[in-house]
């Protein structure tokens, strides 16, 4: 069994015209950073793996994650975490409740480790709070850490960090990265900041138009 | 299952209104056996054409119907010209709904009790300004040419135009087009006529066209404010089919299909009226001009709409000192002795009515939201518009004279056996609560970022838990506002209940209007009052539970995201 997220001959293709195609393997803990103008078909990519690709694209080609075909996979049943531009914590909930929304269910232990994990993130004792009045900083930890307790074998990054203010950015990067190393996740993040992908420090696949 | 909703709502919206013309198109000829009526020709409709007195019903239908909608539109295009974007703009946003939600006769009642000549405002103005010792003896309520008829009219339909023109407001991004004609030295007033306005108003026509057929063919209105003899066609029409003699049944039909035409005739003329308007501004568009009149708008405007405002505060509250009222001497301002005593007849009859209207009015703002939820979620999951044949079809209900398909569905649910009720009544509640829930969910129900279920379902959850735990509780607050709009259209129904439920199914509305005949002002205030509250006080439910439920989610408040 091959550990990793593997695109085998991906091809996505809009109305006969092809956007992309890949094939590689991401280690554990590697991030493969795709770049490209808009239209480039980076978001697609990430549509496709996470089980959301609609008409008009079409893709072939296989994804495998930790040995396993999930290229038909209902989306839930993937293990594939997503972080948007925005942090998108579910406004009716509190940072308490967006935890333990994306966290297998079992038990009270859930509360106490979701509570825990927000420590060890800085954020001791914000479980009880209203994500409306999280920091762009803090609401960007908490959307990370979301993912990261829904136990994902795989993460997508869609320009996290673009709407980010710019003394911000780097931290943020700096911390999203290691996170995602220290949980051992393949990842792959869309992105048009060069910077970004040296911070990532894996492969980069540059698309044209 | 979800792929069937779109069908069923269309069923809805159009089977009952084809098969209720067709009901009232075979007896109109003579046709109507289960009266033993079998003699087809043209008898009904010979002596509706010899009735004395038609053409001016005729004609008062087709002038309120196109007179009502000429003057609702520019008031509403004016109100939005001078306030768009301003403080008074927001404060239409949210008031909006609620000033709807009073019920047609209830505002009827307040306008008659507020210009009657010995009305409220007679009363405040006499006998200092006046010198009126008693009531002028002038018909000014009822008067013979429908004015206080169509100013009823037009009361209620600015309120629903304002409500019709948000939405695509948004849509065409006005506030950029104003900024921009502004920046090229444009008036307020003629950027909103020269810029927003031409594509404001295609946007618009389904529901002024709604207000033609509405106003035309309007029964509750009519019965308060409108002209007695002759009255005006769909009042006819209801007088007939009341009528013990059956033969007027069929002449009640024949009368049914006409209103169909008068109506159909009012809207193809504004047609016509819209084609030659736009042919006489398009030069004007690009003339270069950059004011036109505005400071005269302007001050029209800021002098005209609190005046309006003014008016219906006055005349809620003729109605509240009605309701109290013991003695009430002309010319006194006020009553000099109060008394609860009409409340008192009230809390002793009304039990029943208020539960009546309001498990009808529950069981059909609940299923009408349920259907709306499913064809929206349908059109989400399937990620493409119903199409815009049900964009349409959610008008045929409010576009075709009610008075003209719910006869006839009457004597359809007559020869099928349906025994006539609260189950009929609640049916016919339906076709005309959907559409309106329909064009209060959808734009926020669409609004909604896809994005939001595609993160539910990467943490693991399905697509149904994504649409329960996710989808709903974050529309929560245009659900509820859906819910109070629907509730408050079943509440104001009066011809649907009168006609299906066979006069036995008694709601605060049909017993306010009833009382308008007696002209006890007394009891009428305090009716109408009753039947204004039970929709006011669902949307302060509906505005305040948000607030409560959300009190710390500063996100759910306020903006939608």
């Amino acid at each position: 069994m091959s550990l990793g997220l593997g695109l085998k001959d991906v091809r996505i293709t809009l109305e006969g015209r092809e956007l992309l195609a890949l094939d590689c393997m991401i280690a554990p803990g590697e991030v493969l950073t795709v770049m490209g103008p808009s239209g480039s078909g980076k978001s697609t990519l990430l549509s496709f793996v996470a089980g959301f690709l609609t008409a008009p694209f079409t893709a072939e080609g296989r994804i495998e994650l930790n040995g396993a075909d999930i290229t038909d996979a209902a989306p839930e049943l993937r293990h594939v975490g997503l972080l948007f531009q925005d942090p998108m914590l579910f406004p009716h909930l509190n940072v308490g409740g967006n935890l333990l929304f994306g966290m297998p269910p079992g038990g009270r232990a859930r509360a106490t480790a979701a509570g825990e994990a927000l420590a060890r993130f800085g954020l001791d004792g914000f479980m009880d709070r209203d994500p409306a009045t999280l920091s762009g900083g803090q609401a960007s930890r908490v959307a990370l850490l979301r993912l990261l307790l829904s136990e994902p074998k795989a993460a997508l990054l869609d320009e996290p960090f673009s709407k980010l203010d710019r003394h911000l950015r780097g931290d943020i990067r700096r911390f999203t990265f290691e996170r995602l190393r220290d949980a051992g996740l393949p990842s792959i993040l869309v992105t048009h900041d060069p910077e970004d992908a040296e911070a990532a420090g894996g492969p980069v696949v540059e698309l044209a138009i | 299952m979800l792929r069937l909703a779109p069908y069923l709502v269309a069923a809805i919206l159009t089977l009952p209104v084809l098969a209720g013309m067709l009901g009232a198109l075979i007896p109109s000829f003579g046709f109507l056996p289960v009266l033993g009526k079998t003699d087809v020709g043209f008898g009904p409709w010979r002596a509706l054409l010899a009735w004395p007195g038609l053409g001016t019903s005729v004609l008062l239908s087709f002038l309120s119907g196109l007179v009502t909608a000429a003057i609702a539109l520019s008031l509403a295009l004016l109100f939005l010209a001078i306030f768009f974007e301003t403080r008074a703009f927001t404060w239409l946003r949210q008031a909006i709904a609620p000033l709807l939600a009073v019920p047609h006769a209830a505002a009827a009642f307040a306008l008659a009790f507020l210009i009657a000549p010995s009305g409220f405002l007679a009363r405040l103005m006499s006998p200092w300004a006046t010198g009126w010792q008693r009531p002028p003896d002038l018909l000014i309520v009822q008067d013979e040419w429908g004015l206080s008829l169509m100013a009823g009219l037009v009361m209620k339909e600015v309120p629903f135009l304002l409500l019709m023109a948000l939405a695509p407001l948004a849509q065409i991004h006005a506030g950029e087009r104003m900024r921009l004609a502004r920046s090229f030295g444009y008036g307020r007033v003629s950027a909103w006529f020269k810029t927003i306005v031409p594509a404001l108003y295609p946007l618009l026509r389904l529901p002024v066209y709604a207000v033609i057929a509405y106003s035309s063919a309007n029964i509750d209105v009519a019965l308060i404010l409108g002209p007695v003899s002759p009255p005006p066609l769909a009042v006819q029409i209801l007088r007939w089919s009341n009528d013990p003699d059956l033969d007027f049944r069929m002449i009640a039909s024949a009368g049914a299909i006409l209103q169909f035409v008068v109506t159909a005739g009012a809207i193809a003329v504004w047609i016509l009226a819209e084609r030659c308007v736009g042919l006489l501004v398009r030069g004007q568009l690009v003339s270069g001009r950059r004011v036109a009149g505005d400071a005269g708008f302007a001050t029209l405007g800021r002098g005209l709409f609190p005046v309006l405002i003014l008016a219906s505060m006055l005349g809620i509250a003729a109605l509240g000192l009605n309701a109290f009222a013991r003695v009430w001497r002309f010319p006194d301002a006020l009553p000099g002795r109060w008394t609860m005593a009409h409340w008192q007849s009230v809390a002793e009859t009304a039990g029943g009515p208020i539960a009546a209207t309001l498990w009808i009015a529950l069981l059909t703002t609940l299923l009408s939201v349920v259907l709306v939820v499913c064809v929206l979620e349908n059109e989400r999951q399937r990620g493409a518009r119903s199409g815009r044949a049900l964009e349409f079809l959610i008008y045929v209900p409010l576009l075709v004279p009610q008075i003209g398909f719910i006869f006839g569905l009457v004597l359809l649910a007559e020869m099928a056996g349906a025994p006539p009720g609260g189950g009929l009544v609640a049916a016919g509640h339906v076709i005309f609560v959907l559409p309106y829930v329909y064009l209060s969910l959808a734009e926020a129900y669409r609004r909604q970022d896809p994005a939001w279920t595609k993160l539910a379902r990467t943490l693991g959850q399905s697509a149904s838990g994504a649409f329960w735990k996710v989808r709903l509780p974050m529309l929560l607050t245009p659900l509820l506002t859906a819910f109070a709009v629907g509730a408050a259209i079943s509440i104001g129904q009066y011809l649907v209940t009168r006609l299906l439920g066979a006069g036995r199914v008694e709601t605060v509305t049909t017993e306010a209007i009833a009382l308008a005949a007696g002209g006890d002002r007394r009891l009428i205030g305090a009716w109408a009052l009753t039947q204004a509250i039970l929709p006011v006080a669902g949307f302060a439910l509906a505005l305040a539970a948000p607030r409560l439920i959300w009190r710390n989610r500063r996100g759910m408040l306020g903006g939608s995201r």
